[in-house]
């Protein structure tokens, strides 16, 4: 009976291919959207290189410091004595690191100008994320109490400054007037990372770093990696308490009379949000995403709950017959059901296979370089399991009332 | 093996009522072949699909195989019409996107029974009609004398007691039509009852009985 009404499904998608083009069109664009979109959410605000455990990460992005009368507020990153005062204080991580975020500046090959992107950073920088060693080492403590003029790479920087396969480890690299002898080399990070993104990651006390400032305001981030993202609330709230530590308010800070300090270490979506917002839910952008993903999904759905009635008002001849010889309006019913199934199911897999080859795309085009954008499964699914409900309430519902049709009312139809 | 009491059949809308059939008593017995004639429009084809439950009488009864079915669930209705009853449609009612081969197999995807076995049964009466050479064939590449083989293909498919054809030849030639009448007096020769609707007299001559219907009610 299965393979009846399959074949029923696939010869009334043959039978006007304009209605099935419209069908199937808008089920696998939707869900092709769907896909992409998400798969570029997913890519900005999951764990993936060098991120992979953003999960149990916390991120400081920015202190905000503020007069008495909240008239005047001063928001950036921090400087790194304010970052190393507190982080080194915070007991019961994994690990902390510290580091700028990126700075362009232009290396020069002969009369090429190659423009890179530098980041200064502790070691413990390396601690907190997971990005892969090419070649050599990763500066460490040591080297950084050494005071050498290091780096560590990325191949970018190797294929452009030195060529594609060079050995790069002890080679010097100039840039601002000054050499530096590169220790090791690593898999980049894409540029949607911003907290990690650098072409160039040299240590914090190298020259222009801005390290010794002892101003509250700097050039910083912090990052935290705790053991289990459950100590997120106690590690946010003992770093809350240890940035307000010492302080006498007022203070001087940029000409500013400072009365409130408040420095933030959220997971990187909430720090996303508290961005933009001032809040730390994430239920704002979960609806706002939601809310959207629905809309984008309402059209095709009104669509296909139009083309759906007018297919099964022209199939009441085949429901008269079938009634006629004996369908129950049950098994009417359920052939609707398959049918629909078989017709989101095959719009689905188109989606899929369109998602995959547009992602392959993308990531093999550069665009954004070291981005590896894939399909996220559980989008996958839940647009597959929408698109499934309104294809079996467009479908069902007027099969239902065809199907509770009398078969002599619906053979005088036919 | 039929019996008709007292039918009555009212249809309504908002502002009409039409009386089509008025006071139907039939009694037809296992192996008869009758006839139901009348103009249009005085209810033979209502009385057909009240015959073979595809409509409810307003009032009165109808009883299959000693069962009285009054309050019969769609379900029970159904498995009578598949298990008991065959049609055959004056406009054949095929399924265009069907093969010949899956259009007569449908009244058994109703019932228990493999695929292989619906096969074999649909192939079977298939030949019956003289139509095995057609079987891959869709329906809109037939003559109409070979859908309405396919049509008596699919009614005497799942083998039921009682065939019902309305007008199974309104739409043929002469030649055709009487090819078809052929094959029903076949069947009726084999065992089954039939009860056909037609304009034809000479038809309604050959077979056993005629039923009469004139403005609903039945004339003697």
């Amino acid at each position: 009976m299965l393979s009846n009404y399959i074949k029923i499904a696939w010869k009334v998608l043959l039978r006007n291919p304009f209605y099935t083009f419209i069908t199937l069109f808008g089920i696998s664009f939707t869900l092709l959207i769907l896909l992409v979109l998400s798969a570029f959410l997913d890519h900005m605000f999951g764990s993936h290189y060098p991120e992979q455990q953003r999960f149990r990460t916390l991120y400081i992005p920015s202190i905000t410091l503020r007069d008495s009368s909240r008239t005047s507020t001063m928001k950036g990153p921090m400087s790194y004595k304010f970052l190393k005062k507190n982080l080194s204080a915070l007991g019961g991580i994994e690990a902390y690191g510290i580091s700028s975020l990126f700075r362009t500046t232009n290396a020069y090959v002969g009369s090429k100008r190659i423009k890179m992107m530098v980041k200064y950073a502790d070691s413990g920088f390396w601690r907190v994320t997971d990005f892969e060693l090419l070649e050599g080492k990763l500066f460490n403590e040591s080297d950084i109490d050494r005071g050498q003029h290091i780096a560590v790479i990325t191949e970018k920087v190797r294929d452009e400054y030195f060529g594609p396969g060079e050995s790069v480890v002890g080679k010097p690299i100039e840039f601002n007037g000054l050499k530096y002898r590169i220790v090791g080399m690593v898999k980049g990070s894409p540029v949607t990372h911003p907290y990690t993104y650098a072409d160039i990651v040299l240590p914090y006390n190298s020259p222009k770093s801005e390290y010794e400032s002892d101003s509250k305001n700097g050039a910083y981030i912090g990052i935290i990696r705790a053991r289990s993202a459950r100590d997120f609330p106690s590690i946010q709230r003992e770093f809350e308490h240890l940035t307000q530590r010492g302080l006498k308010f007022p203070f001087e800070e940029s000409g500013m009379k400072v009365a409130h300090l408040e420095a933030k270490a959220l997971p990187f979506l909430t720090g996303f949000i508290y961005e933009f917002f001032q809040s730390e839910s994430t239920e704002i952008f979960f609806t706002v995403v939601s809310l959207f993903m629905l809309l984008f999904m309402a059209l095709p759905a009104i669509n296909l709950i139009n083309l759906n009635i007018s297919r099964i008002i022209e199939r009441s001849s085949e429901i008269s017959i079938r009634k006629a010889f004996g369908a129950p309006s049950k098994t009417i019913l359920w052939q609707f059901v398959i049918e629909n199934v078989f017709v989101t199911s095959l719009g689905a897999l188109i989606a899929l296979v369109f998602a995959q080859i547009i992602l392959s795309i993308f990531n093999s085009s550069g665009l954004i370089p070291y981005a590896v954008l894939s399909v996220n499964y559980t989008v996958f699914g839940i647009g597959l399991l929408l698109a499934l409900v309104f294809g079996l309430m467009s479908g069902v519902v007027p099969a239902w009332r065809m199907s509770k049709l009398k078969p002599a009312e619906a053979l005088k139809g036919a | 093996m039929i019996k008709l009491s007292g039918i009555e059949k009212v249809y309504r809308t908002s502002s009409i009522e039409t009386l089509a059939l008025d006071n139907i008593n039939v009694d037809i017995q296992k192996g008869e072949f009758v006839s139901i004639m009348g103009p249009s429009g005085c209810g033979k084809s209502t009385l057909l699909n009240i015959m073979g439950l595809l409509d409810e009488p307003s009032k009165g009864e109808v009883t299959i195989n000693e069962r009285q079915l009054k309050g019969y669930k769609d379900k029970e209705l159904a498995r009578i019409r598949n298990q008991e009853i065959g049609f055959i449609f004056q406009s054949f009612h095929l399924i265009n996107d069907l093969s010949v081969l899956d259009n007569v197999e449908i009244p058994l995807l109703y019932r228990p029974g493999s695929g292989s076995k619906r096969r074999e049964l649909a192939k079977e009466a298939l030949e019956k009609v003289g139509l095995s050479n057609r079987m891959k064939h869709f329906p809109t590449q037939l003559s109409g004398g070979q859908k309405q083989r396919v049509a008596i293909a699919r009614a005497i498919v799942g083998r039921p007691s009682l065939i019902l054809a309305d007008e199974p030849t309104g739409n043929l030639d002469s030649n055709m039509g009487n090819e078809i009448l052929n094959i029903l007096l076949q069947l009726n020769q084999e065992g089954s009852t039939i009860i056909m609707v037609t304009h034809d007299e000479n038809m309604a001559k050959r077979t056993n009985r005629l039923i009469r219907l004139f403005d609903g009610r039945q004339v003697f």
